[in-house]
């Protein structure tokens, strides 16, 4: 058990923090939350600077213990996130690393480093949400595309995306975890639509994206037809082992920060309540070490890529952060109802933790059958 | 970092499992529920030759000479049998009272709560129990008296009676588990119903993030650290051992099943060396510990 820094962590973490010192205050001012083209252009300008400084590729080619350093840094510095670049970065990336062939990472990988192309995730649709092998999105051969037709909904980043990692039904006749692939479609294609949806928090945060016979060139299919289903087992062990880990740093500063706005305010006198935000303070901490602990078991086990221990994680971690910004609430008193705080919109999107990436029931699911050996079935 | 068992730590937990297995197995525990009160001095002393009370002291004054997470181990071993007797205030005392790290001599500890454990069956007792009065204790394997809090608790025994918690709550899980796998209603296992796999799944769940607190609290022995172990801990093994009870349904509510003992002694511990509120309030101290925002 070991928490230290090797001596080539320690230079890796000072280095880091020189870097940050020096770029942070030479970045232009954050864009509005609802200015979608500005905000792409201020997360991929991100990327670019840290692909410029050598930390492009740290969320899927470091070592894990590195990319913890980095994101324990990054955040503790105040650094962006990772924004529009989260499902480039954070699991198409990582997915084409170890699924795609040597061309295809050849062309997707160097623009998400570079910061060039922004990816989003086309799994979901009407019908198909948490069982998602029900997806009923088509695609049939014609020469060397396929063509696509069907809809995909509560795509995030759709609106600037360039790419969308789309499932498809590849072969109807089949049993419906069988006919699926994993295609990367460019998102200018003819026969492409994006709806904006309103979320509700006001934005539109996500959309509905409508496929018309959409040519996708079959070159860009990752794994093998109608294997993907598989090909998205990986991408979800990514989306739900590691994507969210960054946020926990985040979560400790913000109770830093409610607990010196309760005694500012006079509210840490109540017991109840400053005993409410230790506990959380315990929560986040541990769920640190979680991150710690099963980022050096992915690490020893699967060669980077997560284990079910994913689902142990996200199940704890959406609840906690669904707890943090309640307490947060308590703290802001009648503040909390203003739409027009931050504390309000992150409180509100903390909402969407236990749904996105497959909601605390599925993962649930996942714990109790694949890690407990619990019998399938309902 | 490798924040992973080495292999001489996973070797030193499967040999404290091995032989508590082999010494105190089920049928020595049910033993023991009917014999309340009586600590098996045999066990001790072999305990003790193991090393169990040794673990920490100095090679040079004869103790096994190693730290914290090694101790946190053999603990969670210790927790997941259920194992009776005042082990942590042995171990603590190993060094400072004869005997006590061979397992000769049985310590019990005013700890700074307001329970002392085993103190009538103990050779020796540390700290001041004055005005100690006796409980009849509502876990069998637990004798109890009722002092006065004095002081503060040594983290060093938070730690330690963290890592019980901890064992207890993974033998939780492995029961409850066992159990919904085995139990047939409605023509299949329980655990193909959803209600019982949710609650075997929040079970692991609390289990493995109070491990993850419980063994970094052991590498870095950083004071919040340690009281986060604690409250993940305690909580996982409180509602872990109710969850299970859950899980077994009328059979669970029966003296006869484990169940009850390992709530039972989750209950103790909570109470044992502070408690919770205690941890709460540290970690709340702890968030304006930083530069003030
Ligand atoms: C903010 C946000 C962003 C998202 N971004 C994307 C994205 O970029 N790309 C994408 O493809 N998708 C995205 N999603 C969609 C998300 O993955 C789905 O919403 C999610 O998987 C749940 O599916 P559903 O909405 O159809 O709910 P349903 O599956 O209809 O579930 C409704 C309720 O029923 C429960 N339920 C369903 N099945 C079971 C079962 N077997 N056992 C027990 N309970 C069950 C669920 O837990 C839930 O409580 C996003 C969602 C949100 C909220």
């Amino acid at each position: 058990m070991d928490l230290s820094d090797s001596p080539e962590d320690a230079e890796f973490r000072a280095r880091l923090r020189e870097w940050l010192g020096k770029v942070l205050p030479t970045l232009p001012p954050k864009p509005s939350p609802d200015d979608w083209p500005g905000r792409r252009a201020y997360d991929l300008g991100w990327q670019r600077a840290l692909h410029d400084a050598g930390y492009a590729d740290v969320h899927w080619q470091a070592p894990p213990g590195v990319r913890l350093i980095f994101l324990e840094e990054t955040e503790k510095a105040g650094a962006p996130y990772v924004g529009a670049g989260f499902v480039g970065l954070l699991h198409a990336g990582p997915t084409i690393a170890a699924e795609g062939t040597p061309e295809q990472r050849a062309r997707w990988l160097p623009p998400i480093l570079r910061g060039e192309e922004v990816w989003c995730q086309g799994f979901s649709e009407p019908d198909a949400g948490s069982d998602l092998a029900a997806l009923r999105t088509r695609a049939w051969r014609d020469g060397d595309a396929y063509v696509v037709s069907g809809s995909k909904i509560w795509t995030s980043h759709a609106e600037v995306a360039d790419w969308c990692e789309l499932l498809v039904r590849t072969d109807p006749d089949a049993p419906k975890h069988r006919g699926i692939s994993w295609l990367a479609m460019p998102m200018d294609a003819p026969g492409v639509t994006v709806r904006p949806l309103r979320t509700l928090a006001g934005s539109a945060e996500f959309a509905e994206v409508f496929l018309d016979e959409v040519r996708v060139p079959v070159g860009n299919r990752v794994g093998a037809e109608n294997d993907g289903w598989r090909v998205t087992m990986v991408t979800l062990s990514f989306e739900r082992g590691t994507a969210f880990v960054g946020e926990v740093v985040a979560c400790r500063r913000v109770l830093g920060e409610l607990a010196h706005r309760a005694r500012r305010t006079g509210r840490w006198d109540d017991p109840v309540l400053r005993r409410r935000l230790g506990s959380l303070n315990a929560e986040f901490r541990a769920l640190w070490r979680l991150t710690q602990w099963n980022v050096s078991a992915a690490e020893a086990a699967h060669g980077g890529v997560p284990g079910v221990g994913g689902s142990v994680f996200k199940l704890r971690y959406s609840q906690a952060r669904q707890e943090l910004y309640d307490a947060a609430a308590e703290v802001l008193g009648d503040a909390a109802l203003d739409a027009d705080r931050t504390w309000t919109a992150d409180r509100l999107s903390s909402l969407s933790y236990t749904i996105a990436a497959g909601t605390s029931q599925i993962q649930r699911d996942i714990v109790a059958e694949r890690i407990l050996g619990l019998p399938k079935g309902r | 970092m490798r924040f992973l068992l080495t292999e001489d730590q996973r070797a030193l937990r499967d040999g404290a499992r091995e032989l508590l297995a082999r010494r105190f197995d089920r049928a020595a525990l049910r033993a023991a529920v009917d014999r309340p009160g009586v600590l098996d001095r045999a066990l001790w002393r072999e305990l003790g030759a193991a090393g169990f009370f040794a673990l920490r002291l100095p090679e040079a004054d004869g103790g096994v000479g190693l730290g914290l997470p090694e101790a946190v181990l053999v603990f969670e071993e210790a927790g997941r049998r259920l194992l009776p007797g005042p082990l942590v205030a042995t171990h603590l005392a190993a060094g400072h009272v004869p005997g006590a790290a061979e397992g000769e001599t049985v310590v019990a500890a005013a700890d700074g709560g307001g329970l002392v454990e085993w103190l009538a069956q103990a050779d020796v007792v540390r700290g001041d129990v004055d005005g100690a009065v006796p409980l009849r204790s509502v876990d069998p394997l637990t004798p109890l008296h009722a002092v006065p809090a004095r002081g503060t608790a040594d983290p060093a025994a938070v730690l330690l009676t963290a890592a019980e918690q901890l064992g207890t709550a993974t033998r939780a899980c492995e029961l409850a588990v066992q159990h919904a796998r085995a139990r047939e209603q409605f023509g299949r296992p329980i655990g193909a119903f959803q209600a019982v796999k949710h609650l075997c799944a929040e079970l692991l769940v609390r289990v493995e993030t109070a491990r993850a607190a419980v063994y970094a609290a052991a590498v870095t022995a950083d004071p919040a650290d340690i009281a986060a172990a604690r409250l993940l801990a305690d909580d996982a093994a409180v509602r872990g051992a109710r969850d299970c009870l859950q899980v077994h349904g009328g059979m669970g509510f029966t003296w006869e099943a484990d169940v009850h003992l390992l709530l039972k002694r989750a209950w103790v511990r909570t109470r044992r060396a502070g408690g919770g509120t205690e941890s709460e309030e540290l970690l709340a101290a702890d968030l304006l510990a930083g530069a003030d925002r």
